[in-house]
């Protein structure tokens, strides 16, 4: 395992850049240059030596939102992820190892969720509960397991379900715009700070019609360059795991 | 593959349909009795809350509820928006045209760019050409819908003005022909459509690359080749139709995504759609118009499935040969 991560290039770019928004989840808020919630007069105003990042329509400084949001970003998404695989690994594994009419059972039910349309489900289920940091979780938790599940049951039966495991791994991934998705919709906390709110505020105050790109790019930019990594380190370890992939590269 | 196994799908698709009847009805039942969402009302008497509850039909016992609601859901009442007072299903009849043709569009190009460039890059297997399509279609997966879409006005509304930011159509606008009127709505459909293909194409490529190089290295393939066929006959004629099987389920399972890709990028682009709809009922806390866009939503997505399972079951060569 170690091997498959640290033996290529890619791998260890991956293992570094994870470890490096592990470092800013924890210590982000802390090295922080400003405090990311003051807000000042100098409105949506572009990069200088003051503000590197420039400001957001409050004033506030955005590289220290930025440095700070990647609390929230990174707990919910993990806590998220950790649920859905439990709950998929745990209906996979049941339903694949007793087969016959649990199998069944299990199985109609993770064909409905992976035909529910994700997305609007999870909309549906934060407004109609109250928007806080642990309903997030769960919502997103309890409806994008289903995958797993699939890949997991189908690991127990056989190896041979190929295609359909690429493309869950890759919907695996997608777990984790769909969280910044809630937030930037506006049914994430509205009192934490993370990319995804980030994002909204920018959107909510015109950021992008005046220009300033300062205030869209880096958000975005963190959560495409996490998933990215995320995604490379899934497939390193998937290649370790099923030596069938490595042949077919 | 069999007639059977058609009909078994479809049998599926329909327990799925009642399903999501099911679902729907207690989600909002059970969580958002609209009355407990009235009763927070300042002056809402004891009384009042009665009427409403009796007007709602949530007097009645839960049975006859989800019957009443699956009546007036097969009969198309949706019931009536509380925001704008009109009937849902007018609301998203509306919509409806709107985002079949931003999807449309964007499935479209999607499809057909990322299976070319997968085919591309698995005919160049390990070249500079290879990784840096990888690494392209890689960067736009991992990043989110909204945040290109953003990106895409700050580009070409903002730094170069050439596209509109938002909207379907100039706002306002006389137009002297029909023809004017398509080319406005085409303009104005460039971002979100860019933004919607973009979303979508890493996932067609990764599938048609790792299907075709999968085909590539079968037998067949090294007969063909051995047999004195020139290399492009072997690609288009025989590597290609085989590995565009897996992309017709792809399509279909994508399908989930879109609607949730258009939530977002249609919110964005304040495209009138279905989900601007849902994102402005999501802000009202319009229920039965989140409800409404929720089952055709799902309804949707079933039925594109069924779709591709049919069109699996005819394209199958195994079902050919047969």
């Amino acid at each position: 395992m170690r091997a498959a991560l640290l033996g290529t290039k890619r791998g260890r770019v991956s293992v570094a850049i994870l470890g490096l928004f592990v470092f800013l989840a924890v210590f982000g808020a802390l090295i922080a240059p400003d405090d990311p919630r003051a807000s000042s007069t100098a409105v949506l105003e572009g990069p200088s030596a003051e503000h590197v990042l420039g400001t957001t329509e409050l004033g506030s400084d955005v590289f220290s939102q930025v440095l700070a949001g990647a609390r929230v970003s990174m707990v919910v998404g993990l806590a998220a992820a950790f649920i859905s695989s439990v709950l998929g690994s745990a209906v996979g594994l049941i339903g694949g190892y007793f087969g016959g009419w649990t199998d069944r059972v299990f199985d109609s039910f993770e064909n409905w969720f992976l035909v529910i349309p994700q997305l609007p489900l999870m909309v549906v289920l934060a407004r109609l509960l109250d928007p806080s940091l642990t309903v997030l979780i769960a919502v997103i938790g309890l409806t994008s397991w289903a995958g797993t599940g699939r890949i997991v049951r189908s690991q127990v039966l056989t190896l041979k379900e190929r295609a359909f495991v690429e493309r869950s791994r890759a919907l695996g991934a997608s777990d984790w715009h769909i969280i910044r998705a809630l937030s930037f919709l506006g049914l994430g906390d509205p009192t934490a700070l993370s990319w995804g709110t980030m994002l909204e505020h920018g959107f909510a105050a015109g950021a992008p019609s005046a220009g300033a790109w300062w205030y869209v790019v880096p958000p975005g930019l963190c959560i495409t360059v996490l998933v990215f990594a995320i995604g490379l380190i899934g497939y390193a370890l998937e290649q370790q795991i099923n030596p069938r992939l490595q042949d077919a590269r | 593959v069999s007639p059977r196994w058609l009909a078994g799908k479809a049998l599926a698709a329909l327990l799925t349909l009642i399903f999501v009847l099911i679902f729907n009805f207690f989600l909002f039942r059970v969580m958002g009795d609209p009355t407990t969402q009235l009763a927070r009302l300042p002056r809402a008497t004891p009384e009042e809350i009665q009427e409403l509850r009796a007007y709602y039909g949530l007097d009645k016992p839960v049975l006859g509820q989800f019957a009443d609601y699956a009546g007036d859901t097969v009969r198309l009442d949706l019931g009536v928006s509380q925001q704008t007072r009109r009937s849902v299903w007018d609301e998203i009849g509306d919509a409806l045209p709107w985002t079949i043709l931003l999807v449309g569009v964007g499935t479209l190009l999607a499809t057909v760019i990322g299976t070319w460039l997968g085919i591309v890059a698995a005919t160049r297997r390990g070249t500079r050409t290879d990784d840096s399509l990888l690494g392209f279609s890689l960067f736009t997966y991992a990043a989110p819908e909204y945040w290109i879409g953003l990106i895409l006005i700050l580009l070409f509304a903002v730094a170069i003005p050439i596209f509109p930011a938002g909207l379907q159509m100039t706002p306002g606008a006389e137009f002297s022909s029909w023809l004017d009127k398509a080319l406005d709505v085409a303009e104005h459909l460039v971002l979100p459509a860019t933004a919607l293909t973009l979303m979508l194409l890493g996932q067609y490529f990764v599938i048609m690359r790792s299907s075709m190089v999968d085909v590539l290295t079968e037998d067949f393939i090294t007969v063909k080749r051995a047999i004195g066929l020139p290399w492009a006959r072997v690609v288009r004629g025989h590597a290609v139709p085989n590995a565009l099987l897996p992309l017709v389920t792809l399509s279909a399972i994508q399908f989930g995504a879109v609607m949730g890709g258009v939530i977002t990028i249609e919110t964005i682009f304040s495209w009138p759609g279905l989900g601007d709809l849902s994102f402005r009922a999501i802000e009202d806390k319009d229920f039965p118009v989140l409800q409404g866009t929720f089952l055709v939503f799902s309804v949707s997505v079933i039925l594109l499935n069924l779709l591709a399972d049919a069109l699996y079951f005819v394209l199958d060569p195994r079902v050919q040969d047969a």
